[in-house]
């Protein structure tokens, strides 16, 4: 992706751009990937957002959470990516994805992605905490194909000790997924992936796993479907050389990722309400 | 000429059971003169169905390939298993051989026993000397007195003819790997030839050719013409007597699918008997062989189970072709490799898929004997491929590592639909054409005797014509670089093909093809096959010296030996047109260069950009780079982005790559990604779904080739500790396959430092 050159700003370039931020022209992105069989079917344009509001102690991407850690990129650039990468997602049943940070932290410049991905008729994916879920407006919901909604813990204590932040919004925010694709709704029902990340005396208490999975029938018995796939992800210790080159005090610095017995008890406890879970 | 096949006068049997060897089979052209192709067209049936048909190994495949597998420790520990120093090879130089005669199906071994590697002096002496010395084998005093007092070798005559510029380039490693004291290989005989029409018939073509240059005037071109057709017709003549000593006459055509099996491996094994071939490949025998296959299981001759052992028997043979090599050879090319290359799949020109259930079973014998990096297995992909086929290639990958895929469209366009590959990525026409192949200059070490004024960085010795070198105390400037490196691949350039005109005159003279060209049309389409080696490296370089400052530090001999680079620069790999575009133009560049040139034979000059494992080599002649890579670091393979610096995805990387012009380098361009299996999915349909859509969608980008390994480093990690544990662990290294546990740790190490894609 070509850069902004902000080096070279002045103050009124610099205004310029904030107003461009404003409008969604321009966002500030962290990176992109071409991935295959994560962050959503097929092969992906993955683009990795700036910015979060959560401060989650397994974080993996701690070089990203503040606005400034990316670079101005225009929406017209990403689209450029995107269509470029047509063929590709033709033949691999792939799309875009938003990612971050959390890409609610910028969601005029998703929303104008979104649309313009939806526009060229790419499959598209956010993935989300939802604990912003209120900045999602129902245009973007429309341009949306699939969420990957983040349920970080199922206790609320437990969540705010993982992420800092209130469990209550993104429960809310997966119950208006699924009510959005009611008949009387929204007239478009975006499918969600519910991920859960794993891990060790933090995360992998059963009664805790337990609430995420009864969380994930709640959805499914508003709107049946809702919930395609459930995703345990085993915490790894592929972040850790970040947090160090951040100078950052990582809590979890001697943690070790789930064993494969502990990572299939959980994965076994969806698979009982039924759940498509890998 | 015109090949008519009497019915014979005897009633059906089991070695005739059709009365007459094309009963059954489509009439046309193919009838009249040698035309492989149009049988084939007229003859073949397309499958478009899944693997589901496919049958295990019996309990004989697995005999005989487990009897042959036993001898492979001592042969891994020693290096060879066994040599003959006394016989110089030749088609018929060698007794019989056999792995268990009782329970063989094919017949027919290089030398009289198995693993047991032949001499072959006409390349050069010294190479058998120093390899009979390495492995503990006393020189047959008789033959080197013939060798070295009544016969030239191709290596004394080529270091007769080469320049002080030649010489100079070879020694300071901006050239290596020049097929001057080996066998150039990477020719293909058109064996099928020999069951489809039987040695006579091929003779009598060959006779009229000769007939008809008999007829031309004196010319230097004429004579040689006629000679090397004398020399084809001797060859055709041992070829049927080597046959015989295995009690085969095959100087008719075949006329079952198991003699066609064994007449087109004849022809395979003479010309490996004779030549040792950098690459001595297979061609494109599947779908071929298929016709006498679907022949023979209509007429309920043989079952699906029967076919299969057929196949595996072949391919066991063809998994323990071996030459004698020397250690130096061996640092080049790796694990002992033979690319016994087979081009597999692919489309028409009619449309119809080449796809056939021959072309299914050649690929089982990845499971019913293990993986293997020989034969080398090559999928010609194409979006249009019948998903079964597909599906069956992403499945057997996933399993195996053990295939690698080139672009059926591009390949097709430039050289038609009956072509193949020699070695890893080097297309042609079967039995129309042929290369001279040319191994590879290092670009890498160009850009930097660019800096230094023709000077080599390690050595400080004068290498090309003397320039002033950039100045000390100012960073590198883009346009001054580009405009150096111009004048050195100028030099390298004609220094290159200087070279290579020498080696393929001599090659021709005294180590010539004999039966390969025997099974070729009379008039040949030749290519000088050019090659580049470090374009990532290079490239990235560039990038720095452009997008970054570059300072040049130089060392008290006034040689620039590092670089001091403040600021950040696109790399190659990334699919960001800014480096992309550096790499494509200096393909252009050289190739322009290259063109420029008169080619010995009027060969058509191509170039490819592959290294095979010689990245490893290169980069430990080659000094510090403005790229920041040290010096003696490996380079990446072939067109790979260098290691760790792709950060985008396999695919990302691999559209970088893509954006190399094919028609500036028609000899192929190479690249082996790696991707852990979790990478592709989470299940395992998912997983051979994405990895088909992902080879769809690189050859739709053109992409040209991608070699595919689906392995955890860990698996790798633990094979270098425990070997033993690993024997068949087959892994794509740029072009081709090899035994993971037959690299040298130095490879292996490299290999891990590549770049492996996908999550975790």
């Amino acid at each position: 992706m070509t850069l902004l050159a902000p080096a070279r700003t002045g103050p009124d370039v610099r205004s310029l751009q904030l107003a461009a931020m404003r409008s969604g022209e321009l966002g500030s992105v962290h990176s992109w990937e071409l991935v295959t069989a994560v962050d959503g079917p097929g092969t992906r344009l993955t683009v990795f957002l700036a910015g979060c509001p959560l401060r989650c102690l397994y974080c993996h991407n701690p070089d990203m959470l503040a606005l400034e850690d990316g670079e101005p990129v225009t929406a017209e650039e990403i689209l450029a990516r995107v269509r470029r990468y047509l063929p590709v997602f033709r033949a691999t049943g792939g799309g875009l994805t938003l990612s971050g940070g959390e890409v609610l932290m910028q969601p005029a410049f998703a929303a104008r992605v979104l649309h313009g991905a939806k526009e060229l008729g790419v499959h598209t994916t956010l993935d989300t905490s939802g604990y912003l879920g209120a900045n999602l407006t129902d245009r973007m919901l429309a341009d949306t194909d699939l969420i990957l909604l983040d349920v970080k813990s199922g206790d609320p204590d437990t969540y705010r000790r993982v992420t800092g932040g209130e469990l209550e919004p993104t429960l809310t925010f997966g119950r208006r997924l699924a009510r959005v694709g009611l008949p009387d709704a929204g007239g478009y029902a975006p499918e969600v992936w519910v991920r859960f990340v794993l891990v060790p005396g933090l995360t992998d208490d059963a009664k805790n796993v337990e609430r995420v999975a009864a969380y994930v029938d709640e959805l499914n018995g508003i709107r049946p479907g809702t919930v395609t796939r459930v995703e345990v992800l085993p915490f790894h210790q592929m972040g850790r050389y970040k947090w160090a080159a951040l100078g950052r005090t990582y809590a979890l610095e001697t943690t070790q990722p789930p064993s494969v017995e502990l990572t299939e008890r959980v994965r076994d406890q969806f698979r009982a309400h039924g759940l498509r879970t890998y | 000429m015109s090949i008519v096949h009497e019915v014979p006068a005897t009633p059906a049997s089991a070695s005739e059971p059709y009365g007459s060897a094309w009963s059954g089979f489509s009439g046309g052209p193919w009838q009249d003169h040698v035309d492989v192709r149009d049988f084939i067209q007229r003859n073949y049936t397309p499958y478009e169905g899944d693997a589901t048909f496919l049958a295990g190994p019996t309990t004989r495949t697995t005999h005989v390939w487990d009897t042959v597998s036993a001898m492979f420790p001592a042969e891994r520990a020693r290096g060879v298993y066994d040599v003959d120093p006394h016989t110089p090879a030749g088609i018929t130089a060698h007794a019989p051989g056999y792995i268990d005669r009782d329970a063989e199906l094919i017949f027919g071994l290089q030398t009289d026993a198995p693993l047991k590697r032949a001499i072959m002096p006409n390349g050069g002496w010294r190479l058998v000397e120093t390899s009979l010395a390495t492995y503990g084998y006393g020189v047959d005093e008789s033959v080197k007195e013939t060798f070295t007092k009544y016969r030239k070798t191709h290596n004394e005559g080529v270091f007769d003819a080469y320049s002080p510029d030649v010489r100079a380039a070879r020694r300071s490693h901006i050239v290596t790997g020049l097929p001057d004291a080996y066998g150039r290989g990477r020719i293909i005989g058109d064996y099928r030839r020999v069951a489809l029409y039987g040695v006579d018939a091929l003779i009598d073509a060959k006779r009229a050719d000769k007939l008809s240059l008999d007829a031309q005037p004196f010319s230097e071109k004429v004579v040689r013409e006629r000679e090397e057709h004398a020399e084809q017709l001797r060859a055709l003549g041992e070829l049927k007597q080597m046959a015989a000593s295995y009690g085969y006459d095959i100087s008719r055509p075949a006329t079952t699918a198991r003699s066609a099996v064994q007449w087109l491996y004849f022809a395979y094994l003479g010309a490996v008997k004779e030549q040792n071939g950098a690459a001595m490949s297979l061609g494109r025998t599947s779908t071929f062989l298929d016709v006498y296959f679907q022949r023979d299981l209509s007429a309920g001759l043989i079952t699906e189970e029967e076919a299969q052992e057929l196949i595996d028997d072949f391919v066991i043979k063809l998994r323990i072709v071996r030459f004698l090599r020397t250690p130096e050879y061996d640092t080049l090319f790796s694990g002992d490799p033979t690319w016994v290359t087979e081009t597999v799949g692919g489309m028409g020109d009619d449309e119809r898929t080449l796809v056939t259930k021959t072309s299914f079973r050649y690929l089982q014998t990845l499971y019913n004997l293990g993986p293997a990096p020989e034969p080398n297995l090559t999928v010609f992909w194409s979006q249009d491929l019948p998903r079964g086929f597909k599906d069956f290639c992403a499945q057997v990958s996933i399993d195996t590592s053990a295939l690698q895929y080139e672009s059926d469209r591009q390949i097709r366009a430039a050289w038609g639909d009956d072509a193949a590959i020699a070695c890893c990525v080097s297309p042609m026409a079967v039995g129309k054409q042929m290369q001279f192949f040319g191994a590879r200059v290092n670009l890498a070490k160009a850009l930097l005797y660019a800096i230094n004024g023709g000077r080599d960085e390690v050595s400080g010795a004068q290498v090309m014509p003397a320039f002033p070198p950039v100045a000390a105390g100012r960073p590198l400037e883009y346009d001054d670089i580009r405009r150096r490196l111009d004048t050195t691949m100028d030099w390298l350039a004609a220094t290159y093909v200087e070279a290579l005109n020498v080696i393929h005159y001599m090659h021709d003279k005294y180590a010539y093809e004999r039966l390969e060209m025997a099974l070729h049309d009379r008039d040949v389409l030749r290519t000088m096959a050019c090659g580049i080696a470090g374009l990532a490296v290079t490239a990235d370089s560039l990038s720095a010296v452009k997008y970054a400052r570059v300072m040049p530090l130089f060392d008290d001999r006034g040689v620039v030996v590092d670089y001091d680079v403040s600021g950040s620069f696109p790399v190659y790999g990334n699919d960001d047109d800014r480096a992309d575009a550096i790499a494509v133009e200096l393909v252009e560049s050289f190739m322009d260069k290259i063109r420029r040139h008169p080619t010995y034979r009027d060969a058509v000059p191509t170039q490819s950009v592959l290294t095979i494992t010689s990245n490893v080599v290169y980069g430990k002649a080659t000094g510090n780079t403005p790229d920041g890579r040290r010096a003696g670091e490996p380079f990446s393979p072939g067109a790979n982005p260098m290691n760790g610096r792709d950060t985008h995805g396999m695919l990302a990387s691999a559209l970088s790559v893509a954006k190399l012009p094919y028609r500036e380098a028609q000899d192929g361009i190479s690249l082996t990604s790696t991707v852990v299996p979790s990478g592709l999915g989470r299940t395992r349909e998912e997983q051979v779904a994405n990895l088909a859509g992902l080879l769809d969608a690189s050859v739709g980008l053109d992409g040209y080739h991608m070699n595919v390994n689906v392995l955890n480093r860990a698996t790798l990690e633990d094979a270098m500790e425990h070997p033993e544990d690993y024997p068949q662990l087959t892994i794509r290294v740029s072009g081709y396959a090899v035994n993971f546990v037959r690299l040298t740790r130095e490879q292996q190490l490299d290999v891990l430092s590549r770049t492996f894609h996908g999550a975790l």
